[in-house]
């Protein structure tokens, strides 16, 4: 129709006006760091793989996680989860329960036989690794998957390092470690068990590695001097779950005294619970906010019959009974002794002080710095120009098998540098998605769900695993509990409050961009962005 | 068919021969008749299909007549006076849109005072809205009228008032000849709109013009309005082939050939005046009509024409602009554009003010002898407006004058004020 | 009833879309194939409300009717920002007539489409509280006595933007504008005042009565939904912040309306038949302060010469609300109001 001139007008026509030349400040898209990849020792994409699970892509979810760490079913067990610490989620209502999805993909990846990813095409380089702990079993995967060849060592007659002879069974079942550990091996790996490297130059040459990775672990407990009337009845916490790993628990009596604060005396004393002790109590200087374990364990071992005398130390052991002398905090938070003690029946003592690590292989390794006990290392764990790497326990560092695997997929990229002659580019390292850049509103209250928990009464006797996986329906809800810090997770709400229709949105997965024509550069798409993914900046001109 | 029937009854009996679709009004006394009956057709389904809608006020009646017409629906309403001035704003915007609205028009003085009879001051006030206004001689032609405004309203895509005088017309019973269905429909074509609400084709209809282009919209509209100068004469042509009826047109002479004074009038008024002309031939004086149908768009050309020989001529006005003199009398001026010409203006018949034989009589009397004034007012009471122009100046709080007027003449009681 | 009807647990049911939702679960604004009603181009200022409040509801109404929607607008802010020759932003049918006649417009454009036996198009009428609740209220009652099938939606900025700000009858106690300036002793607007629109229709006894805001978008989008399933005269009341006559920072346009349904200032509710049917109830109260502090409107309620009386009695307003439309209360209920 020949429309009437002026007043009346084609559709669209508004188009022919570009209102972006309005704007002083544009929004972008960014990706930032969330906080939980921030947090995690063992260098996880975090909120990269929940992405995945989100949508009930589980296997592509567990994929994305083994690309960093090929343990998730244990870490999904024993690993103390910093990421949930420092979850955003937090702030909100509870953190996301990221420790539990991955042990819910860890236990379906074994349930359905999902395989590692292939070794790649063969380098020529042989690489030693000491200790098949978490950091030395991390460092062989990741070895693996860049194609050197790995010597995988350990004085041990299993694999597994402190995953195996620390952590009681309850916590970790041994099918699943086993597992995990094979689909490792599974990937060729040359090992030798029960094999004890007395000098680490030596086995260099004789095996002609270009590179070590050392990841001996420490293993030593560490003992206190106390008068004890009868010293068989005193035993440190290391030795006492190795021999249990062993299957050749200790005889501790009915009343057993663990002296100590942190995971290894609170799993001594679970286990001496479970091994038939009616009396396990933990003895600690320091009172309940300064312990070294957590509370989840520490909740845990009370629910099992577990006691703890605060503000105490063992005065003297007869081999009958302790004499605990009572503390009391300073004004700094120290224990300063009271003089006033008391007595508690005890047939054994169980010293859980920490562990002391045996670097006596490193005797001729001249260029190897070693302080307070523990190896130096640079950010690659190098620890020696000629190509001795170090990790896990036998590094200043958190001693966890999280921080160890980490250590050893580090390990695995330096040694993979340094074999190669390849210099290490700097990584980029986003801004982090802090809480005050998101926009929780958006955000639905979704509390966390909880891992059920064997009957407690169960749980005091035997040493099945004490948390139970998520279900599927629980799994998926836990993870799209996830905010996506930082990271656009497709919620169009971007595309959904422009009021200028200058967001063009590109298909399901491939995100946005900005019609600049259009945007006025209002800002409301940063303001409403649930995730904080979107910043303005200054126009160019 | 002749038949006895109200004037309104003809109209609204026409109207629905055309087949509006979309029918609302807002009642005010003289149009009252009209729509009623228009309602009564359609609530009884003689007149279907047809919405008739009853709403809260004439600015409602022609923004409804809008959406329905830009929807591509055949709108009628009708209206008077006090109710053309509420609906002032959206005349104006029905005509700036181009929607062929067809709106009867019962001529109605303007308050205040509040005077319900007839005169021309409403359809005056509307003249510059773009708005094309026809004026019904008689009854006949006020029904006629409709048919061909539909026509011409549709072809053109402009807004057609009927202008028909209130009581005189609208409430007079005579012999009326109405049309046969089968004609309106042959005469008329079903609406087929310029532009036109449809979500298979959407436009934006009624967009904010600036000094850009503001000028020409207007000039087109001026433009169309000349179309309609032509098309006019041509539908009147072809009604009459088809009726024997002269309705319409743009304006109609009436014994002008050799008349030295011309007398120019609207409406309802020119029935007496040419009784009048005859009277005053059978004395001798050379007197002649000329009646103008078509008030917008303006028919200079025809006006000059026909007012080409006279000597003189006399505008005879049921409306004026206070404080500067005739309407009708400053476009009769323009056409002209002739200063040996002498124009006079009577402004007559205001707020239904009876206009007599004797009283035209009269005045063609002085046109004759050259005694007109220029500007005249027919048979005003000076008696009275000294009165009231003496009270006004002894004290300021005079009071009303209409109400002190009515009390002179002993209508209203002395002692409403005492 | 809550808007809280799809439990996406990541996002909630207050994000636009979800990637993980099927599609007719998301919002009209996530499908990338949306009507966009109103396109890209327009003159709106920065942030504007309005212009959001436009698209989403005539979107949504696009999808509830198959596309078949024709619209009457009022003469204001969104008729002349989308409009000026040689240049429409409207991508649907849209006729502009006055600025107090739209619900009558709107009555002739329905009273065609019936008798021309079209069933399946629908009217929307638009205007902003000024045309609504001031100039249009005449036509705009007729139209609801009348019951004729027009969806009116009200885009209430609570004041005469489009004019620089000044006072209508939907401007809020206190506020500042052109015409209630912030000086004397009862600086801003009146208290005392103001018509209450919503209620006004409801008491016409219309089918569907409901306001919303631009910060919850799926509440609005179900809330045109419904009136599109209904036939007869409804009234939908969208309150649209103005970055310009509220002195709001124009990234907070969406912020700030949130914050005036969470503190009770503005109740978000839907009444059929005149009877309330569903409240949208608190989820993070506020107390008014935190509204009022976003808007340069009442900032002679702060700052060197605060006014907490002033804010009180704009508190108490909020709280009768919160009474009135049980805004706190865990479970709808069937009240009248």
């Amino acid at each position: 129709m020949t429309i009437p001139f002026a007043i009346t007008l084609d559709v669209g026509s508004s188009r022919a006006n570009h209102t972006g030349s309005w704007r002083v400040e544009r929004p972008v898209y960014v990706d930032r760091l969330p906080p939980c990849n921030d947090a995690c020792p063992a260098g996880e994409n975090i909120q990269g793989w929940l992405y995945d699970a989100e949508a009930g892509n589980y296997e592509a979810a567990w994929h994305k996680l083994v690309e960093e760490n090929p343990f998730p079913a244990i870490m999904g067990r024993v690993c103390f989860h910093p990421c949930e610490t420092a979850c955003n989620r937090v702030q909100v209502d509870e953190a996301v329960g990221i420790n539990a999805v991955e042990r819910f993909l860890g236990d379906l990846a074994l349930e359905k036989g999902w395989t590692l990813p292939e070794p790649g095409s063969d380098t020529g380089k042989r690489v030693l690794v000491v200790g098949a702990g978490p950091a030395g079993l991390s460092a062989t995967y990741h070895l693996r998957r860049l194609g050197h060849h790995v010597r995988l060592v350990d004085s041990a007659s299993r694999l597994g390092g402190m995953m195996h002879y620390g952590i009681p069974a309850y916590r970790l079942p041994r099918t699943v470690l086993d597992a995990e550990i094979a689909r490792v091996i599974a990937m060729g790996v040359e090992i030798q068990l029960n094999h004890v490297v007395h000098d680490v130059e030596q086995e260099r040459r004789d095996g002609k590695f270009d590179a070590v990775f050392l990841a001996v672990g420490a293993q030593i407990g560490k003992r206190v001097d106390i008068p004890a009337g009868d010293s068989s009845r005193v035993i440190d916490a290391v030795n006492f779950l190795h021999h249990v790993a062993n299957d050749d628990p200790p005889l501790l009596g009915r009343r057993v005294v663990i002296y100590g604060g942190g995971d290894t005396a609170f799993d001594a004393a679970r286990t001496a619970r479970r091994l038939g002790a009616t009396d396990a109590v933990i003895v600690y200087r320091r009172n309940r906010e300064r312990m070294g374990a957590s509370g989840e364990e520490l909740e845990q071992a009370l629910g099992e019959g577990v006691t703890v005398r605060w503000l105490s130390t063992v005065n003297k052991f007869d081999g009958d009974h302790i004499v605990l002398e009572k503390m009391k905090l300073n004004a700094d938070g120290f224990p300063e002794p009271t003089g006033q003690f008391e007595e508690l029946g005890a047939d054994s003592l169980v010293l859980a002080l920490g562990q002391d690590t045996d670097l006596s292989l490193l005797e001729h390794a001249d260029d190897v710095a070693v302080r307070d006990g523990s190896v130096e290392v640079l950010d690659s764990m190098m620890a020696s120009p000629s190509g001795i790497f170090a990790g896990g326990d036998a590094v200043p560092a958190q001693r966890t098998a999280t921080v160890a695997i980490g250590h050893g997929k580090r390990a695995a990229h330096g040694i993979d540098d340094f074999v190669t002659g390849r210099v290490a580019e700097p990584k980029e390292r986003h801004e982090l998605a802090s809480f005050e850049r998101l926009n929780t509103w958006y955000y639905a209250d979704a509390p966390r769900t909880e891992r059920p928990e064997l009957e407690r009464i169960r749980r005091q006797t035997n040493f099945e695993e004490v948390i139970g996986g998520l279900s599927e329906d629980n799994a998926l809800f836990e993870a799209r509990r996830c905010m996506s810090c930082g990271n656009c997770f497709e919620c169009d709400n971007c595309l959904g409050v422009c009021p200028d229709n200058a967001v063009i949105k590109l298909g399901d997965n491939m995100r946005y961009q900005f019609d600049y024509d259009f945007c006025k550069g209002c800002g409301i798409c940063v303001k409403e962005c649930p995730c904080g993914a979107i910043e303005m900046v200054p126009e160019r001109n | 068919m002749l038949r006895q029937i109200e004037g309104s009854r003809a109209i609204a009996e026409t109207v629905a021969l055309c087949r509006p679709e979309v029918v609302c009004a807002y009642p005010i006394s003289p149009q009252t008749h009209i729509i009623e009956a228009v309602g009564a057709m359609v609530k009884a389904g003689t007149l279907a299909p047809c919405e008739f809608i009853n709403v809260e006020s004439e600015f409602a009646a022609m923004s409804v007549a809008i959406g329905a017409s830009a929807t591509g629906a055949r709108a009628y309403t009708a209206t008077a006076s006090q109710g053309l001035l509420f609906m002032m704003e959206a005349v104006y915007n029905a005509a700036g849109l181009g929607l062929p609205i067809v709106m009867t028009l019962a001529n109605r003085a303007i308050g205040a005072p509040i005077n319900i009879w007839n005169d021309h001051s409403d359809a005056m006030a509307v003249r510059d809205s773009g708005w094309i206004q026809l004026f019904a001689e008689s009854n006949q032609e006020a029904a006629d009228l409709h048919v061909q405004a539909f026509l011409l309203a549709e072809e053109l895509s402009v807004p057609v008032m009927v202008c028909v005088d209130g009581f005189i017309l609208t409430h007079a019973v005579e012999g009326i000849d109405l049309l046969e269905q089968s004609f309106v429909d042959s005469f008329l074509p079903p609406y087929e709109p310029r532009q036109v609400l449809d979500t298979k084709a959407p436009v934006s209809i009624g967009a904010m013009v600036g000094p850009e282009a503001f000028e020409e919209v207007r000039y087109l509209a001026h433009l169309r309005q000349l179309d309609a100068l032509e098309r006019i004469p041509e539908i009147a042509q072809e009604f009459f082939e088809a009726t024997g009826r002269e309705s319409g047109g743009l304006v109609r002479p009436y014994r002008i050939e050799d008349a030295e004074v011309i007398v120019v009038a609207m409406g309802s008024v020119l029935g007496t005046l040419k009784d009048t002309v005859d009277e005053r031939r059978n004395a001798g004086e050379l007197v002649g009509v000329l009646g103008v149908t078509s008030f917008r768009p303006f028919p200079s050309e025809a006006v000059r024409n026909a007012l080409a020989n006279a000597s003189q001529v006399v505008v005879l006005e049921k409306a004026f602009s206070i404080g500067a003199g005739g309407v009708l009398s400053t476009d009769i001026a323009i056409a002209m554009h002739r200063d040996e010409t002498i124009l006079r203006t009577v402004v007559a018949g205001l707020g239904g003010r009876a206009i007599t034989r004797r009283s035209l009589e009269k005045v063609l009397e002085d046109a004759s002898h050259n005694q007109l004034a220029p500007l005249t007012f027919l048979d005003l009471d000076h008696e009275a407006v000294d009165r009231e122009r003496a009270r006004m100046q002894a004290t300021r709080r005079s009071g009303p004058s209409a109400e002190n007027l009515l009390r002179d003449r002993n209508t209203v009681s002395q002692g409403a004020k005492e | 009833m809550t808007s809280q009807r799809v439990h996406f647990y990541q996002i909630g049911s207050f994000a636009v879309g979800n990637r993980l939702l099927d599609q007719e679960e998301r919002t009209v604004q996530a499908q990338a194939d949306r009507a966009n009603s109103i396109d890209s181009g327009h003159r709106a200022c920065q942030g504007c409300g309005e212009a959001l409040g436009a698209r989403y509801a005539l979107d949504a109404a696009m999808r509830a009717t198959n596309g078949q929607i024709v619209a009457v607008n009022a003469t204001g802010c969104l008729e002349v920002f989308s409009t000026p020759y040689p240049e429409t932003s409207w991508r649907i049918p849209w006729l502009h007539s006055l600025f107090g006649n739209a619900p009558a417009v709107a009555t002739g454009v329905a009273a065609a489409l019936r008798v021309k036996g079209v069933k399946d198009v629908r009217v929307v009428a638009q205007a902003g509280d000024g045309g609504t609740v001031d100039i249009g209220f005449g036509c705009l009652s007729g139209m609801f006595e009348r019951n004729d099938d027009v969806l009116f939606i009200c885009y209430d900025n609570q004041g005469y933007m489009n004019t620089g700000v000044q006072r209508s009858a939907a401007t809020p106690p206190a506020a500042r504008t052109a015409t209630t300036e912030a000086v004397g002793p009862e600086p801003g607007n009146t208290f005392g005042q103001g018509k209450d629109l919503p209620r006004i229709a409801m008491a016409h006894n219309i089918p569907y009565v409901a306001t919303a805001t631009v910060a919850d978008l799926h509440d609005l989008e179900r809330k045109v939904e419904r009136a599109m399933e209904i036939r007869g005269a409804r009234y939908l009341h969208i309150l649209v912040p103005c970055p310009l006559g509220w002195g709001s920072a124009s990234d907070e346009t969406i912020h700030v309306a949130r914050l005036a349904k969470e503190s009770g200032l503005f109740p978000v509710f839907e009444a059929e038949g005149g009877v309330i049917r569903s409240v949208s109830r608190i989820r993070r109260p506020v107390p008014v302060e935190e509204y009022l502090s976003l808007q340069r409107r009442f900032a002679h309620l702060f700052g060197a010469h605060p006014r907490p009386d002033v804010i009180a009695r704009i508190q108490s307003m909020a709280d009768e609300n919160i009474a009135r439309y049980g805004l706190f209360a865990p479970e709808s209920a069937e009240e009248s109001v």
